[in-house]
């Protein structure tokens, strides 16, 4: 049996009837990583000694009997920009190459109390902002299905790490698709949930208002249960939403007969790659043949919504990375005349251009004269899209599209045209916008062997509709046993 | 022209500390000094992935300032960010509130020399204070301390509606009794706990339209800023006078020199880009919180006043000194309470406490003894026990080293001496050494029966009975 | 309605950014087009709509004014360039 390729409820079947050892998987785990980073560069920091210690550790306690939870010793991925005490958290900058943060992310802590093990934390583009990983200041990494292509961003370190078999699943975070663009392109299972449904705590803020940490994983089961992990009120972050808590594997009911699916027609019109459109016509049919009521409909606000999203998200980083001031910590240029100097330096030297771009477009769009034209009109634009949703929900349970306009593009290819970059988030930006939940699964490959991702989209804290709606799809098309990525 | 043909023109905007116990947006304690940064944690220090909590008291605080200044209370509030680079700022923006402060449109009366007189108050909102600058040992940096970082202050912006110093100082002192009766402040400004941010700007009088105004910022004394307005104002004048322009900017005070300096940077072209804070979500107050706080509110000066006139028969300008400071004012009616003597209570504060108090340039807080001693005191001069002059002194000791003024009379053996025999001794010894003396008064000349006790004082070191004095002499001047 | 070279070295100075020489052009052509496209909210059908700060309708959450102790201040400044007297030290500021 070939552990790395287990999911994680298999692992912990495995763990019950003893056919497994934690130290045997955490071990099997660090050897893929020690086989595999140097082709995927998933990781910007790999833990993969303290692992070791650790799966030992825990597994004496287990045999103990003084740990008993079911998640106790199973190894996790955590993009670079989840603060974990003690060991570097560097959201793939410069700024922050050797940031060791004091204090711990609610969802680290979350995972800590169960006694998972931190594998390492996932390569990103710099601060989440980007569509490829080619933005990070350390490593672009590869698609584990083709190694010159992107894993797209900025969860390519999760999403490929996940693919590759190097983290039996992975935490990632997505302001305008940065879960379900990579999850799409690298053929997992990427969950985005309604903004408020998982603290923000220790999550370094791209876009407060749009920003949700979700998992990635290999299939929709261990989706449910990783978001059953880390989904909760948190007193510390005033948006998170303070609803009881639901067990989201108790959903899966692998039915969807009478579900109704809105088309949105919008979302395959031209832009649209044929091969993403016909695989999703495919899957359209699938769920007819389920016994999901389909119905095309239009949401014409694609275009409003990445308008609205750029301007938002870059208005609030704008603001959010003020702090990186190269005083109280990140990185501080040598040389500097006066403090307006050191704040000048520090500040151009430690960020890259994407990064650079986004603060300028941010620090505009809010700038006097500007802010009416641009910063307000998106927050009534929102207003708009929040609406839109609205009406449409009133009709159906799930709204169906693209996860991403194409596959995985070659690396080099985009990254020197940031307009068609940001044009390759339109179909999932409005949910951010909306705060709506959103799951990508894998639907099917292009005939350069390359997975195609389907979105279902949900009504706010309907993560179980479009969980049972994508475990249903999976288990009737079982992606995973026929397609594998070439590494 | 001359500086009659002007009117100057003041307004204020008052950064009140409030003495909430942890600071407006995270769990640290607000208490003033602490070593440095002891007082931080990864929020009010800025960490990447921290998050603000609004702290529910600062909520509270404020619209109990606004109600005791009569705002209208905004049942629909937020905060938003002010986004500038300071070092004292970590995030590199402050989050205030913009667009829909918590209070707004009120008003407090003062008292000018030509009667009272209403200062408007545009808005109240609450934000977060600054992080102080150290400068270094070496001269070679400046040095970051967070501990204030984050402290809750509310904000009190007037229209311009002062038209002098004065008027700026009673309205800030009006302010600075308002918050220290509702307890949301202790307005301690040597601490910088209440601080003012003076706009002056002067017109010719008779024009309608405002002329150009100048700020001087984070005054701290009533002294300075009555001192700063007047050179400003003054200033402001004699370039005009010269035919010269007024440039809207931000003006540095110097105590020392009693001159204000620009501090314009050319390169920094301001601009805040306020938006609303996506970390917080919106404040929705209730008629019935906000009437719940309305009902809680303490008794304010001006009813403080009133009762002083009735229940104490106080004049006026007494009862008003007193109930300026509620120190003062808790002092005197406790002390009242306790040696039921409110007329010498009253004559203490108003004469020989006001006076040291003025001449140290100290606030009433700062006052070192309590009302039980103060009550000792007055209890000892009505028992007889001591002479009021001999008052006078232990007052000063009790500025100097307070405690039981019992003990500072027998320690300093200021025990007034009423022991007839005694007394007799010191006439007589007195009456020997000034033979002139009698014979004067034998001739009628009253007076010198004064001059025979103000001796006999001086022999006793102030120490002897008047009362007994004046009468022993009378009978040994009779014979 | 292009972006001039003073506004965008203004806005750099906001964000206290350095621009190079040499970047400035590129800078200009990328804010442009993203500008251009970002102006399609003004064609929007929002008239009436009021605006959306966050994408929750929370409202008054307060935390208790109770002092909680960070008891670990070191770890604060572990991270700093430079420090003196348990302070953050940087260039004089008059």
């Amino acid at each position: 049996m070939n552990i790395t390729e287990l999911t994680v409820h298999e692992l912990q079947e495995k763990l019950k009837n003893k056919e497994l050892t934690i130290t045997e998987i955490t071990k099997a785990y660090t050897d893929r990583i020690n086989e595999k980073e140097k082709d995927v560069q998933a990781f910007v920091t790999t833990l993969t000694d303290t692992a070791l210690r650790e799966s030992e550790e825990i597994q004496t306690k287990v045999e103990k009997g003084e740990l008993t939870g079911e998640f106790a010793g199973i190894p996790i991925g955590i993009k670079d920009n989840m603060c974990t005490k003690g060991i570097k958290t560097t959201c793939s900058s410069r700024m922050l190459e050797n940031f060791i943060a004091p204090y711990d992310a609610t969802v680290v802590e979350k995972l800590n109390k169960e006694n998972m093990i931190n594998l390492g934390k996932l390569n990103m583009d710099e601060f989440a902002m980007g569509a490829s990983t080619e933005y990070s200041y350390f490593k672009k990494t590869r698609n584990p299905w083709n190694l010159n292509k992107v894993p797209g961003g900025s969860s390519g370190g999760s999403a490929a790490a996940v693919a590759a078999n190097m983290v039996p699943w992975a935490l990632g975070s997505d302001t305008g698709g940065s879960i379900r663009q990579p999850s799409s392109f690298c053929g997992v299972v990427g969950l985005k949930p309604t903004y408020g449904l998982v603290s923000r705590y220790g999550l370094v803020a791209f876009a407060s208002s749009l920003d949700q940490i979700g998992p990635i994983t290999k299939d929709v089961y261990d989706s449910a249960m990783l978001l059953n992990l880390i989904s909760g009120y948190d007193e510390k972050d005033t948006t998170s939403s303070d609803r009881k808590k639901v067990d989201y594997t108790k959903c899966l009911k692998n039915n969807v007969k009478g579900l109704k699916i809105g088309v949105a027609k919008e979302f395959f019109g031209e832009g649209i790659n044929k091969e993403v459109k016909s695989s999703l016509q495919r899957a359209i049919e699938t769920y007819k043949n389920l016994g999901a009521e389909i119905e095309e409909f239009s949401l014409d606000i694609a275009q409003y919504a990445l308008a609205t999203y750029y301007i938002v998200a870059c208005a609030e980083a704008s603001s959010n990375l003020g702090r990186f001031d190269g005083i109280r910590y990140g990185y501080r240029t040598k040389e500097f005349k006066n403090l307006r100097d050191l704040y000048k330096k520090s500040r151009s030297e430690g960020f890259g251009p994407e990064v650079k771009r986004r603060i300028i477009l941010g620090t505009y769009v809010l700038s006097s004269g500007y802010y009416d034209a641009y910063y307000k009109k998106a927050q009534q634009v929102r207003t708009l899209v929040m609406n839109e949703f609205d009406k449409a929900f009133e009709k159906y349970d799930v709204i169906l599209t693209p996860t991403s306009p194409t596959v995985a593009f070659d690396i080099g290819s985009k990254s020197n045209n940031p307009l068609e970059m940001y044009l390759s988030d339109i179909c999932t930006v409005s949910l951010n916008i909306a705060g709506l939940p959103g799951i990508s699964i894998p639907c099917g490959i292009d005939k350069t062997g390359m997975p195609i991702g389907m979105q279902l989209i949900g009504n706010k804290f309907e993560e179980e509709t479009i969980l049972n709606a994508a475990y249903t799809f999976e288990q009737a098309t079982k992606f995973r046993e026929k397609y594998k990525p070439g590494i | 022209m001359s500086r009659e043909d002007y009117e100057v023109i003041i307004g204020l905007e008052v950064h009140a500390e409030l003495s909430t116990k942890t600071k407006i947006f995270c769990s640290c304690p607000t208490e003033f000094g602490g070593a440095p940064n002891t007082h931080t944690c990864p929020i009010c220090m800025a960490m990447p992935g921290t998050l603000p909590v609004l702290n529910e008291k600062v909520v509270e605080y404020a619209v109990k300032a606004g109600l005791a200044t009569n705002c209208e209370i905004s049942k629909n509030s937020k905060n938003d960010r002010k986004n500038y680079y300071y070092p004292d700022l970590p995030k590199s923006y402050q989050i205030s509130q913009y667009d829909k402060p918590l209070c707004e449109n009120g008003e407090v009366e003062i008292e000018t020399k030509d009667g009272k007189k209403t200062i408007r108050i545009e808005r109240i909102h609450i934000e977060e204070d600054a992080g102080k600058l150290n400068h270094d040992d070496f001269g070679g940096g400046s040095l970051v301390d967070l501990n204030r970082a984050g402290v809750p202050l509310i904000e009190t912006v007037s229209r311009p509606d002062m038209r002098s110093a004065e008027e700026a100082e009673n309205y800030l002192r009006k302010l600075k009794s308002i918050f220290e009766y509702i307890e949301v402040s202790d307005c301690k400004m040597q601490e910088g706990s209440l601080r003012a941010d003076v706009n002056v700007s002067v017109r010719k009088k008779g024009d309608t339209k405002l002329g150009t105004r100048t700020e001087m910022k984070n005054m701290n004394s009533f002294k300075s800023i009555v001192r700063a307005i007047d050179y400003e104002a003054e200033r402001q004048i004699d370039v005009i006078e010269n035919g010269g322009k007024i440039y809207q900017e931000t003006l540095r005070w110097d105590d020392v020199s009693g001159k204000t300096f620009s501090m314009r940077d050319k390169e920094d072209a301001q601009d805040y880009r306020y938006f609303p804070d996506p970390d917080l979500v919106a404040i929705k107050l209730s008629e019935e919180y906000i009437q719940n706080i309305k009902n809680s509110l303490p008794e304010l000066p001006e009813s403080r006043k009133q009762r002083y006139l009735e229940e104490y028969k106080l004049s006026e300008k007494d009862a008003k000194l007193i109930t300026s400071s509620k120190y003062l004012s808790d002092l005197f009616e406790e002390a009242t309470a306790i040696c039921n003597n409110a007329k010498a209570v009253n004559n203490w504060i108003i004469s020989d406490i006001s006076k040291i108090l003025n001449e140290n340039e100290m606030e009433p807080v700062q006052i070192p003894f309590n009302s039980k001693q103060l009550a000792k005191l007055i209890i000892l001069i009505d028992k007889g026990t001591i002479s009021s002059s001999i008052g006078k002194k232990v007052l000063a000791e009790l500025f100097n080293n307070p405690r039981d003024p019992e003990e500072i009379i027998k320690e300093k053996g200021w025990i007034q001496i009423s022991d007839e025999g005694a007394i007799k001794d010191v006439v007589l010894k007195v009456l020997k050494a000034n033979p002139q003396s009698i014979e004067d008064y034998k001739g009628g000349k009253d007076k010198a029966l004064g001059f025979l006790i103000g001796q006999a004082m001086k022999e006793t070191k102030g120490k002897a009975n008047p009362q007994m004095l004046n009468k022993m002499f009378l009978e040994e001047l009779k014979k | 309605m292009k972006v001039t070279r003073e506004e965008i070295l203004h806005i750099a100075n906001l964000a206290r950014l350095n621009l190079e020489e040499n970047e400035i052009d590129k800078y200009l052509e990328n804010l442009d087009d993203i500008l251009n496209f970002a102006k399609i909210v003004n064609n929007a059908p929002v008239d009436g709509l009021g605006i959306t700060i966050g994408a929750n309708e929370a409202k008054n959450v307060f935390r208790k004014d109770e002092i909680k102790v960070f008891e670990d201040t070191e770890s604060l400044l572990q991270n700093a360039e430079s420090t003196e007297q348990n302070m953050f030290k940087i260039p004089k500021v008059i």
